[in-house]
């Protein structure tokens, strides 16, 4: 019905065809203002946090071991929609008020550090016990085994599934426009209150959500020829 | 050289190395031999301190480490540079180059000067017979090739034993003599050398004693000649007869 009418009727075809040139603008602000970098930043920062997690996990410190394990149970036995509600509705009732960027920060990051722990974890115990010996008896220190040693060759393994967590990443950016963070799909939504052309403007942003997704695969598989140099196949 | 002492080294219940007594000259060289399980290579870890012995005392080089007391990180590190071990399975890491798995002990552990070091590693591989392969990955590496970079490596350290743990019963038959030629040159360099293997011929021409382990046990001992050809424990003799079945001697 919907093709039915646009095809048949010029005008509303030219105005669709105005209305998508005008929002593709302000999508794409939207997407490099905060899209991306509420992504990059919560990455980086998820990472760091996996790392830590994942080591404390195979530490031999029971109470670290703990705290890993529950953090990472509760971050992931929990929908991200009602973490992120948490700390932006939530905890203004006990006095705890924070911006929408930074809410989205701490909600993506502490997500990201769970679920990314588990593969660094994984990637870290596929490493043969042999390097750990090696490294032992060449008077490495445990710090110099993990940054020389381990964590290179466990980053390798993680490449793949560390490229979904980003992507995944990406694409859940969309749940912060519910706490007001005026990304891409906050945006078009926005757009889409003044014009009632949602299908066009949820379009506009898939599309813009696939490339940018496409372009990270693409990254992820000239990083995973760079990491295969020193394997055999 | 080495000097040790009621060696003792339990795994829960298990009892891997139930008092074993030696004494090695700087110079010689020691092959360890006995059946699988017998605790060999628990022992070679145990005087690198890979394992954490139980009890027992071990001098290597002038240091002394008693396991029968705590030791910090700094007594175990200092103790472990007086020896280097060479693996089963090399053990080489796979994403640096032979040169680079060579220069990580004297430059990113022992911090010396990167020129320096990088012309001692050269000739390290040099010494090793693979000159041409300082930028070769271990994978573009023949068994026989990675064993002689994985000796390299265990010498850069400057350790003054050697310890070997069965360094060529990974590999194809027509690579062992690669790595045992390296082997017996350093063994006439005057390296103090502990190796376990079951290769009689390397036993033969360079050991100046050799050890039968069996059940965490020094058994018998004695110069080659005398352990091979004139075994005095029934045990031995079952065991070289069961590796003489299989080996070419
Ligand atoms: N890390 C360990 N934990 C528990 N048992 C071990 C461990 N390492 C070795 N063992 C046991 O100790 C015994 C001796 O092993 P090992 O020293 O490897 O013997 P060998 O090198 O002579 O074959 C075996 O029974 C083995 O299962
Ligand atoms: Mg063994």
């Amino acid at each position: 019905m919907y093709l039915n009418s646009i095809f048949s009727n010029p005008e509303r075809l030219e105005r669709l065809g105005d209305i998508a040139q005008s929002s593709f603008l302000p999508l794409i602000e939207a997407a490099v203002q905060f899209t991306l970098p509420l992504s990059v930043i919560s990455f980086i920062l998820g990472l760091f946090l996996a790392v830590v997690t994942a080591l404390a996990r195979i530490s031999t410190v029971r109470i670290l071991q703990w705290i890993a394990r529950v953090y990472v149970s509760i971050i992931r036995g929990t929908p991200l929609l009602v973490q992120l509600f948490i700390l932006f509705y939530g905890l203004p009732t006990i006095g705890v008020t924070i911006d929408p960027f930074p809410a989205a920060v701490i909600g993506f990051s502490l997500n990201v550090g769970a679920y990314a722990s588990e593969v660094i974890r994984a990637a870290i115990l596929s490493i043969p016990k042999g390097q750990w010996e090696a490294a032992d008896t060449i008077g490495m220190s445990y710090s110099q085994t993990l940054r020389r040693v381990i964590l290179p060759q466990a980053s390798r393994v993680s490449v793949p599934p560390l490229s979904n967590t980003f992507i995944s990443l990406v694409k859940d950016t969309s749940l912060a426009a519910l706490i007001l963070v005026t990304e891409m799909f906050r945006v078009a939504q926005q757009i889409a209150a003044t014009n009632y052309e949602f299908l066009l403007l949820y379009g506009q942003a898939a599309l813009i959500y696939w490339v940018i997704c496409f372009l990270l695969s693409l990254v992820q598989g000239q990083l995973e020829n760079r990491f295969d140099r020193y394997v055999s196949r | 050289m080495i000097s040790i002492k009621n060696l003792h080294k339990s795994f829960g219940e298990l009892e891997v190395l139930k008092g074993i007594d030696l004494d090695v000259e700087k110079g010689q060289t020691i092959v360890v031999i006995g059946p699988s399980g017998s605790g060999k290579t628990t022992f070679l870890r145990c005087l690198n301190i890979l394992e954490k012995p139980s009890d027992g005392t071990v001098e290597i080089g002038g240091l002394v480490a008693d396991f029968s007391k705590p030791m910090s990180k700094k007594q175990i590190m200092a103790f472990r540079k007086q020896s280097a071990m060479v693996f089963q399975h090399y053990n080489l890491f796979p994403h640096m180059t032979a040169l680079d798995n060579i220069l990580e002990g004297p430059v990113t552990v022992q911090k010396k000067d990167k020129a320096e070091a990088k012309q001692k590693a050269l000739a390290l591989l040099e010494k090793v017979g693979l000159s041409d392969k300082a930028d070769s990955y271990p994978h573009q590496l023949s068994g026989g090739q990675q064993q002689r970079v994985g000796i390299a490596r265990a010498l850069a350290l400057e350790p003054k034993v050697m310890l070997f743990d069965e360094p060529t019963s990974a590999l194809d038959p027509e690579l062992v003599g690669e790595v045992l030629q390296v082997m017996k040159d350093l063994a006439q360099e005057g390296m103090t050398m502990v190796v376990v293997t079951h290769e009689m011929r390397f036993a033969k021409g360079a050991a100046d004693e050799v050890l039968f382990m069996d059940s965490g046990r020094i058994v018998e001992r004695g110069t080659p000649d005398a352990v091979f050809n004139r075994p005095q424990e029934e045990r031995t003799k079952r065991f070289l007869n069961l590796i003489q079945d299989t080996d070419t001697i």
